[in-house]
């Protein structure tokens, strides 16, 4: 515990110790707010909601979050850290564990700074803040399996750019197995537990009942396999560079 | 195999193995690497025990730093053992490393911390507590005298600050095994001689193994050197015995003056007994002693004074490392005996 607490203590300040934490945290913000209340017609809907918020959380993480998970790993072995990281006395787990949740602390502060948006709508309507709360919980467990995902493709690269790229491809798989148009080309021709299988792997379909406010324990449960899979292919990975 | 002390160092009776056993010492056993095809390090064995401080020489490329990083727990060998202190460095790696300090090559860190920040993260993840944390931070500071510069982003450093920083983070913890890759690599002089003076000032109970190319700092610093040459110990020996393999090993050089009669004398030392050949270009002669060698110069001075030759200077010379060091990896017995 306490090499996780290391690690996690010098990944988080090293977000901020680079302008990453700041440039992210306004892109974020930014995008955020744009896609509300253009792409999502905040107004118009004439909702006390947040759902056209929460909605475009999946693209809005496509493309951010690999931007955060990309140095995790490729920058130690690009500087050669890793090699003093790795001699040093924790262990491989310790190392994925912390990096991971310094990085998913940092993507919950940014998904905290979009409170002015709550307050927005709490000042606009009478939303039902249960709803709004679970659905932060939700997008911070998805953007968690982002990260995951994000952390494992750093892990295979010492080239950042290639760490970015395979994560938002593999992200963009995971988010397009719940889409009608992918689930559509399978309907036709797969066996219907197949079609399920590929839908429930989805990041969609588990985020569409979260962005919603119904965070059940089988969405919590597949976000949280997700990472616990994505962190042990993270280790292996690693180790598996290690050995050269 | 060149090998005239492999067990010098445990047959050294101040160290007494059989009362420390393998508990106080680093084995490596039939240690090998392969990368595809390639043999990195080709079944390497030694022993090394507390007070020597190891040399780990070879041309580059030669595996040097690859057994560094098997040694550290960097990377698992392909086979073979290597036991830190009692333990296995693969199957007890978190023992094994809390008991060493390790530069790597290049001194990796990380450069967007300061430098007090860095050494503060390796005294927590080395498992110290309050207040012996700062206490530990600020004995190192001081001993690397890196007090001017704690505040500073590491990336802001000058290459010898940033090696000290390094130096700083693998002694932070007293550890009992030093394992410093090219610690002097790209210094100048100056900072050459700081690290090799704090590599000779550490305490004598230690294990320290240095990886360099520079055959100088074998002979300033180190107890013992190992040879390597494509993957396998070529030589193991004291600094002195390597220098004694030189052909050059106590060769007497004559500084002639100008209206010296150069040709007359080089006959008259050719005769000289013991002396194997005299070369040397201008006003210099260098006069090669035989296998024998010993009183070599006492014939020669002993011939300069009958003669009554005006010299400029002579000396003598104690070996020639670049030399032994190029005929032992080429492969190619250019040695003496």
């Amino acid at each position: 515990m306490s090499g996780i607490n290391v690690i996690f203590r010098r990944e988080f300040a090293s977000y901020f110790a680079t302008p990453i934490a700041y440039v992210f945290i306004l892109i974020f913000l930014v995008l955020s707010g744009v896609f509300t209340f253009y792409l999502g017609n905040f107004y118009e809907r004439q909702q006390a909601d947040l759902a056209p918020f929460f909605s475009f959380h999946p693209w809005l993480y496509l493309f951010l979050v690999p931007a955060v998970s990309m140095r995790m790993w490729s920058e130690e072995r690009k500087s050669g850290t890793i090699e003093l990281l790795m001699t040093l006395p924790i262990t491989r787990q310790d190392a994925v564990v912390g990096k991971f949740v310094a990085a998913w602390v940092f993507s919950g502060i940014a998904l905290m700074l979009t409170f002015p948006l709550w307050i927005t709508v709490n000042y606009l309507g009478d939303p039902d803040n249960g709803v709004i709360v679970a659905s932060y919980l939700g997008s911070w467990l998805m953007a968690g399996g982002f990260l995951a995902i994000g952390s494992c493709t750093s892990a295979m690269s010492k080239n950042q750019v290639i760490a970015f790229i395979l994560c938002a491809v593999i992200c963009l798989l995971f988010i397009l197995a719940g889409f009608p148009l992918v689930l559509n080309s399978f309907n036709a021709w797969a066996p219907s537990f197949l079609v399920d299988t590929i839908a429930s792997l989805s990041f969609l379909s588990h985020f569409s009942s979260i962005s919603k406010g119904v965070l059940t324990l089988r969405d919590v449960l597949y976000f949280s396999s997700m990472i616990i899979f994505w962190l042990l292919a993270t280790a292996a990975v690693v180790e598996l560079k290690q050995a050269g | 195999m060149i090998n005239i002390a492999a067990s010098r160092a445990v047959d050294n009776p101040a160290f007494d193995l059989s009362n420390c056993g393998v508990c106080c010492v680093i084995e490596v056993e039939n240690l090998t690497k392969t990368f595809g095809n390639l043999n990195a390090v080709d079944g390497i064995s030694f022993k090394v025990v507390p007070g020597e401080i190891l040399g780990f020489l070879g041309p580059n490329g030669a595996g040097k730093s690859t057994t560094m990083k098997m040694l550290t727990g960097f990377i698992p060998p392909t086979s073979g053992r290597v036991s830190i202190l009692g333990s296995d460095i693969e199957t007890d790696t978190i023992t094994a490393q809390r008991r060493i300090g390790y530069l790597p090559e290049g001194t990796p860190a990380y450069d967007e911390m300061t430098a007090a920040s860095f050494l503060d993260f390796i005294a927590r993840i080395r498992g110290f507590e309050p207040p012996e944390r700062a206490q530990r931070v600020r004995s190192v500071i001081s001993a690397m005298s890196l007090e001017g510069v704690v505040n500073q982003r590491i990336e802001t450093l000058s290459k010898g600050f940033k090696r000290r920083v390094g130096l700083a983070q693998a002694i932070i913890h007293d550890p009992e095994v030093l394992i410093l890759d090219e610690p002097t690599d790209g210094l100048d002089p100056n900072q050459k001689h700081q690290v090799r003076e704090m590599i000779r000032g550490l305490s004598k109970d230690k294990i320290v193994i240095i990886s360099t190319h520079i055959l100088e700092e074998v002979s300033a610093v180190c107890t013992r050197a190992i040879i390597i040459a494509r993957g396998k110990i070529v030589s193991d020996s004291t600094p002195a015995e390597l220098q004694a393999m030189s052909p050059h090993h106590q060769a007497v050089t004559l500084r002639l003056t100008h209206s010296s009669d150069r040709e007359a004398i080089l006959a008259r030392l050719n005769e000289l007994p013991g002396v194997r050949l005299v070369e040397g270009e201008d006003r210099e002669l260098t006069v090669l002693p035989d296998s024998s060698g010993d009183g070599l110069l006492s014939s020669v001075t002993g011939l300069v004074s009958k003669e009554g030759w005006q010299l400029e200077g002579l000396f003598q010379e104690r070996g020639r490392l670049d030399e032994v060091f190029r005929s032992i990896t080429a492969g190619v017995a250019h040695v003496r005996d």
